[in-house]
């Protein structure tokens, strides 16, 4: 080959960068809120930016690493008791405890690990449902932070909490208000830490090596790719950032329960549903279903055991029409990815022979 | 030293033996040749030496190390790099990026090195004006290219391929032999299991016939299709 072929690799697209400015602005608005916003969009805002960091948790797993679990509340309800305990038996301050909650749900998922991925298809599923029953019982039992019936976090532990007297005076609203706000501004850079997070890792070289074990595992082996490896790591990755979420839902609800941290309904049914009708395997797939479920909920959550099942038919209705959800049904139509990881190969100083964008012979 | 060695190497699918009782070595640097009739056991012997299945019985040596109940991977990391007889691709992931798993991973290459090395072999395998497709959109013969191109790109001490040249036209094949000529004369280790018979013997130096999962003949590729033996087996002429 001639001496002036360089080859480099491009990810960016047109597209990327205008949502690189346009996920920067939304970040700047997001931050500034609470200046104008009303409480309970602050709060509705949390909801959403709370069960967005799970669902991109539950997406990294299932979508990318091809674990399908369904007991990642062993992980929202764990972070959040090791929350709660570190506040009322240490007196340590909760949002300090936020990361040590990550910590626990990552001590939870090594010996949890150990047993579920011994389980292949619907039995590691089992496994992982059965895993976080188990942690729900026990934790149950655990008098100090209100065994069964649970606790709330004591007055004095949020009042002294860290950042709270600046929001309080910044804003000029009650400790109540400050700390929806605190906690809001917590989800903001949780999520923004989440998906760049994500998008980082699918980047790397352990990024591609989860898309080709998800193609086919036995090739990837064969080219020096460690699977098991991978699996560990997606699922020690969520199990941290699941927990660190479910501390930060349950810092701002102020009050636990065995039976509502560890509900898989809240914390793992819904949250496979907003990446399912969003579009699994991708980044702004659980940001389109969290949009999409809000909505739904919203407007529908007054009518009870219907709006489960409207859920369930909806959900079902997408994965019939769309099996890579509504964003995959948008990407494929358009090519529009905002988060691009292809790493396309451009050839400089060639002349003649250009690289096909597309088969066209 | 051989760079491959195997000893008493057997395994069976339920009651069906398909490797038996196999030894050889594989002197390093040498184009060994394997032939032998559909179902006689080739490509599982290529999954025994490179692991993808496990041995029944027997040991499987390489690069001075016992690698016997050593996983694929690792295996791919100590040099190996194989090609599927049924190609394998990463179907979501580019061409490019499909070269790319395989150089980061499958050998300790620089990052920056990476793209450099990924398109050379592309360009040696003539994948480089495919290089951004998406590995599903490639046809069977290109896709065979892909499986060679892949292996190639863990830069391997020893090179196995399996039914690579089956449906090539004469041009086409001409190319692949100069190709595997070349990797062979940087010293690359090849076996090269082929039923295009003249392009095999204008590249390997030694044959090694299988028949029910044993050695039925092994040595120069002249004399050993010389054999009665073979021809009466393996080709099918009765003299
Ligand atoms: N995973 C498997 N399970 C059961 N039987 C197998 C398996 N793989 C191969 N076989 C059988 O083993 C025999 C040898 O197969 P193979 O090694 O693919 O032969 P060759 O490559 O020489 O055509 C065939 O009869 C095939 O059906
Ligand atoms: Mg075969």
């Amino acid at each position: 080959m001639a001496q002036d072929v360089t080859f480099r690799v491009e990810t960016r697209t047109p597209a990327a960068r205008i949502a690189g400015i346009a996920a920067l602005i939304c970040i700047v608005v997001l931050f500034a809120l609470p200046a104008f916003a009303s409480r309970s969009l602050i709060q509705d805002l949390f909801f959403i930016l709370t069960m967005l960091v799970l669902a991109q948790f539950w997406n990294l797993l299932a979508g990318y690493g091809g674990l399908v679990s369904v007991g990642q509340q062993a992980f929202v309800g764990f972070g959040a008791y090791a929350m709660f305990g570190a506040a009322i038996l240490w007196g340590l301050d909760p949002v300090l405890a936020i990361p040590l909650a990550g910590v626990a749900a990552l001590l939870l998922a090594v010996p949890t690990a150990f047993f579920v991925f011994r389980l292949q298809g619907a039995y590691f599923a089992i496994g992982t449902w059965v895993v976080a029953e188990v942690v729900r019982l026990s934790v149950a039992q655990w008098r100090a932070v209100g065994g069964g019936s649970g606790t709330s976090l004591p007055r004095d532990v949020i009042g002294d909490m860290l950042g709270l007297a600046l929001v309080q005076d910044l804003f000029g609203v009650r400790a109540a208000a400050a700390r929806d706000i605190l906690a809001y501004w917590l989800a903001v850079i949780l999520a923004v830490l989440t998906i760049g997070g994500i998008y980082w890792l699918l980047r790397t070289k352990r990024g591609l090596a989860l898309a080709s074990v998800r193609d086919n595992v036995e090739a990837a082996k064969s080219l020096g790719v460690d699977a098991l490896r991978m699996k560990w790591l997606v699922f020690l990755t969520s199990a941290f950032g699941t927990g660190v979420a479910g501390a930060l839902i349950y810092l701002q609800k102020g009050r636990i329960s065995p039976d509502a941290a560890f509900s898989v309904t809240d914390w793992t049914a819904i949250v496979i549903f907003i990446v399912v009708i969003g579009g699994i395997g991708t980044i702004e797939g659980p940001i389109i279903g969290v949009l999409i479920f809000f909505a739904l909920q919203s407007v529908f959550a007054g009518y009870g055991t219907w709006y489960l099942m409207l859920l369930g038919a909806f959900g079902i209705v997408i994965m019939l029409f769309a099996p890579r959800g509504l964003w995959g049904l948008f990407s494929d139509k358009t090519g529009i990815q905002l988060f691009p990881i292809r790493r396309r190969l451009i050839v400089t100083g060639q002349d003649g022979a250009t690289i096909r964008e597309k088969d066209n012979g | 030293m051989p760079i491959l060695a195997l000893q008493n190497v057997s395994k069976s699918f339920g009651a069906l033996k398909v490797t038996d009782n196999v030894s050889f070595d594989v002197p390093k640097g040498q184009a060994l040749g394997i032939i032998g009739p559909n179902g006689a056991g080739k490509s599982t012997l290529f999954n025994l030496i490179t692991g993808n299945i496990r041995a029944d019985g027997g040991a499987v040596q390489f690069d001075g190390q016992d690698v016997t109940r050593t996983p694929p991977m690792q295996r791919c990391l100590a040099g190996m790099g194989r090609s599927f007889q049924i190609p394998q691709p990463f179907g979501n992931l580019t061409v490019f990026e499909n070269l790319v798993v395989a150089a980061t991973h499958g050998q300790n290459l620089a990052e920056a090195q990476v793209t450099e090395h990924c398109a050379n072999v592309l360009a040696r395998t003539e994948l480089l004006g495919r290089a951004n497709q998406p590995a599903s959109s490639l046809s069977l013969l290109q896709r065979k290219r892909l499986e060679l191109a892949r292996a190639m790109a863990t830069g391997p001490k020893l090179l196995l391929l399996d039914e690579i040249a089956g449906g090539l036209t004469e041009a086409e094949c001409d190319a692949l032999i100069d190709t595997i000529r070349a990797i062979h004369a940087e010293g690359v280790t090849i076996i090269w299991i082929e039923h295009v018979l003249h392009a095999l013997n204008s590249v390997v130096e030694r044959l090694l016939v299988l028949d029910f999962g044993r050695i039925i003949g092994m040595g120069d590729p002249a004399e050993v299709m010389d054999s009665r033996e073979v021809r009466e087996i393996y080709l099918g002429i009765e003299i």
